[in-house]
């Protein structure tokens, strides 16, 4: 049983008034933040404590705080994107739900570190009955001094505002965010400037990911080097992973970063195993935008070690054998589950929710759906598998936003590893197009 | 100042020019294309990815090359900086591919599009295209609609460059047609159909690099390539009343801009300018045009001696690879 920063208190009845978050030592690091510690050693904190953003990129939070340009006399701006949208994830809606003052106390420490006298929590415009949650805890952390104006009695101000994003996948990339933000349409601008110097409304401006935010507190209220402590290497600290597909105990899991794979997925603590006691085909450790890996590769590394839940672990072998930790949503799929057909969900998903704004991604998205659908219902031609790989790659790295590679990357990684199955749905349409057909010819050499 | 080598050739420019321009500054071939980017139009480029080009080295002080291609018409320059366009076999794929996308769900209708001749997705599919699609599904279609009594679009043809989205932010009062939708859904429009009734809101035909927004007083009246294009101006009380006549014989079949090698107008035109001053009688001819667009109306240089100009003017130019010399 690993340390619980996130998820402590998260089952205690009636975490989500400030009350009872107060009595189980909420809102200590914006006293101790304010009171006793200047901006900067805030930040130097977070700096130490290796704590990386836990939206996917996994750029350490702290160097992205110092990048904040501090010109005078012009706003500066912390916006959490809670927009969580990414196919497997679910972490950041759990958490929101039941504490939301942990996510509110993380917005008040961090904006003092950053200098910011107004923020925003950006939130996916699905998760309404969330923004209720989250609006009646600022009302209540205003009500007690908490927000406003001269905090604590520390000449401090802050406002946190929530803002509903209007649904789309496109908006969770932090420029088209802040786009969204202003009121506009939610393209992702060109890069550079970076949001850290020309972000919301032409101002430096810092976007993190909720559970970033969320484990600000932790850090100030124990130390950055408290933190560095747990996890491994330069993976520091816990990690909420939303595990699904067919396990016996999907959820979200707090770990400390370096637990391995195999215990994640077959341990009771966690996944506990496989539903039914069926055998592990693949598994995409990430959230559905990072590559797709089949068994033997998600247990060991190409070398033979043991595969860790940590950010190195997981990308070892690039993507040629390896993956991303991504923003842990980690789905996993048993033996009856068809590659081909989930490949398709996928490329529906990404040319459903590109924004259309760049050419690679408009017309490329649509292009790898519509050939995966052909195969997928038994219509596919032999050298369909040459194209996508050749369309992804087409795609990959040539947008203006990683939505493009996003897209890309699990068609890639699917024909990399399982390209015997996407052989067999074209040779043999009439048997894979009838209802839970699975191709079982890799299995044995995948599996572990 | 910074100093930039492109494509093996040195150039000085300005800081924060962008690679694009410094490459523009040299000229000739090693020029990347572009489709969305134009100079006039604040935060136009971008989009359309047909300019990346590779940066081998970052700048003096960083040498770093960047991890992926960047698109040259908003990547600003550096001191020392190392471009590669035409010399890097990368570059050129994922241009190949980037066209490839591009002409997807164009409707390749060449033939009976007003636009043909002097259109930049043309001349960039001649030049960076393959010649059979890999494509095989229905492609996208819309139907046309009118945006008033002189502008019809069609958006089967768009390519979303946004230009004329930013023209109509820039330059006119109030813009009534944008982007709607999302994806490959995505679509040029005015919502409800709306008129674009404004003074200026004729350039918009003259920013788009294809055939989806175009002239009703000029649609089917002639191809390009048979009409002669002239300088000529007249007193505007809106604009500078500076532009280019495309004319056949005595009439006037047609009034654009005038517009530089890369189709960027150098002044925009009032629509009265533009739609309503058919007459030779309306305006004061300065002398031919000057057109040098990489597209068959180059051939039409009725100021060059007949003799030299050759019958294919312009081979596709990067077929031929070779370095730049001295």
């Amino acid at each position: 049983m690993g340390i619980k920063i996130l998820t402590e208190h998260i089952n205690v009845p009636g975490i989500e008034t400030l009350e009872v978050y107060r009595k189980h030592g909420g809102y200590r690091s914006v006293e101790k933040a304010i009171k006793t510690m200047t901006p900067d050693e805030v930040v130097e904190e977070v700096k130490t404590s290796g704590l990386r953003g836990r939206g996917g990129a996994g750029f350490p939070a702290g160097m992205k705080w110092s990048f904040l340009a501090k010109p005078e006399g012009v706003p500066r701006y912390l916006v959490c994107n809670a927009d969580e949208s990414e196919p497997g994830t679910f972490k950041d809606r759990v958490f929101m739900e039941k504490n939301p003052h942990a996510l509110v106390e993380g917005m008040i420490t961090s904006s003092y570190a950053l200098g910011a006298n107004t923020s925003y929590i950006y939130i996916r415009g699905e998760l309404l009955f969330i923004l209720r949650i989250l609006e009646k805890a600022i009302a209540e952390a205003y009500a007690a001094g908490l927000l406003g104006k001269n905090i604590l009695g520390s000449g401090y101000d802050l406002d946190l505002h929530v803002a509903p994003g209007g649904g789309a996948y496109i908006c969770g990339e932090e420029t088209a965010l802040l786009e969204s933000l202003e009121g506009k349409r939610g393209n992702p601008r060109n890069k550079p400037p970076f949001p850290a110097v020309k972000g919301l409304f032409q101002s430096p401006t810092v976007v993190n990911n909720v559970e970033t935010i969320a484990s600000v507190p932790w850090i100030v209220n124990n130390s950055g080097a408290e933190y560095a402590k747990i996890g491994i290497g330069r993976s520091t600290g816990t990690k909420l992973i939303s595990a699904s597909g067919n396990i016996n105990r999907p959820g979200v899991y707090e770990i400390e970063l370096g637990v391995p794979v195999e215990e994640f997925i077959y341990s009771d603590e966690y996944c506990g195993g496989i539903w039914k006691g069926k055998q592990l085909k693949a598994v995409v450790p990430g959230g559905s935008s990072v590559p797709i890996l089949p068994a033997n590769l998600i247990m060991k590394t190409a070398a033979g070690e043991d595969r860790l839940m940590t950010y190195e672990s997981l990308s070892d072998g690039g993507f040629v054998s390896g993956s991303m930790l991504g923003s842990g949503a980690f789905i996993v799929f048993d033996e009856d589950q068809c590659i081909v057909r989930n490949t398709w969900n996928y490329a529906r998903f990404y040319h459903h929710e590109s924004c259309g704004q760049c050419s690679p991604c408009r017309e490329g998205t649509g292009w790898m759906e519509r050939v995966l659908h052909r195969i997928e219902h038994g219509h596919g031609h032999q050298q369909d598998i040459d194209l996508l790989v050749s369309v992804a790659k087409q795609i990959e790295g040539n947008t203006i936003c990683p939505l493009g590679d996003a897209a890309a990357w699990p068609v890639a990684s699917a024909i990399r590893h399982f390209r015997e199955e996407f052989e067999w749905h074209i040779k043999h349409p009439q048997e894979a197009i009838a209802p839970g057909a699975v191709y079982r010819g890799q299995l044995a050499a995948t599996t572990v | 100042m910074a100093k930039i080598t492109f494509d093996g050739i040195e150039v000085e420019v300005e800081d924060g020019t962008t690679i694009l321009q410094a490459a523009r500054k040299i000229g000739g071939d090693v020029v990347p294309p572009a489709m969305c980017f134009y100079t006039p139009l604040k935060g136009s480029g971008g989009k359309c990815r047909v300019c990346l080009v590779k940066v081998t080295q970052g700048s003096a002080r960083d040498p770093r090359p960047m991890p992926k291609l960047v698109a040259s018409c908003i990547t600003p320059v550096q001191d020392g900086m190392v471009v590669e366009n035409t010399t890097n076999e990368d570059v050129l794929n994922a241009r190949k591919g980037i066209v490839e996308m591009l002409l997807i769900n164009h409707p390749l209708d060449c033939p009976v599009c007003d636009q043909a001749g002097e259109c930049d997705l043309q001349n960039l599919s001649y030049e960076h295209g393959v010649s059979a699609t890999r494509y095989e599904e229905p492609r996208r279609t819309f139907d046309k609609v009118d945006l008033g009594p002189y502008i019809q679009l069609h958006m089967t043809r768009c390519i979303l460059c946004y230009r004329c989205v930013y023209t109509a932010d820039q330059i006119t009062d109030k813009r009534v047609h944008g982007v709607l939708g999302r994806g490959d859904a995505a679509e040029i429009g005015t919502y409800i159909e709306n008129v674009i009734d404004n003074d200026f809101s004729g350039n918009v035909i003259d920013v788009c690099p294809v055939g989806a927004l175009t002239d009703k007083t000029w649609r089917f009246k002639n191809r390009v390539w048979f009409t002669k294009p002239m300088n000529a101006h007249r007193d505007c009380p809106t604009c500078s009343g500076k532009v280019t006549l495309w004319g056949r014989g005595d009439t006037v079949l047609r009034v654009t801009a005038r517009k530089d090698e890369y189709a960027e107008v150098e002044e925009f035109i009032c629509n009265t300018c533009r739609f309503d001053k058919k007459e030779m009688s309306d305006w004061t001819i300065e002398g031919p045009r000057h057109i040098d667009r990489g597209s068959v109306i180059s051939a039409n240089h009725y100021e060059l001696p007949v003799v030299n100009v050759p019958i294919v003017p312009n081979l596709p130019k990067s077929t031929v690879k070779k370095m730049p010399t001295e």
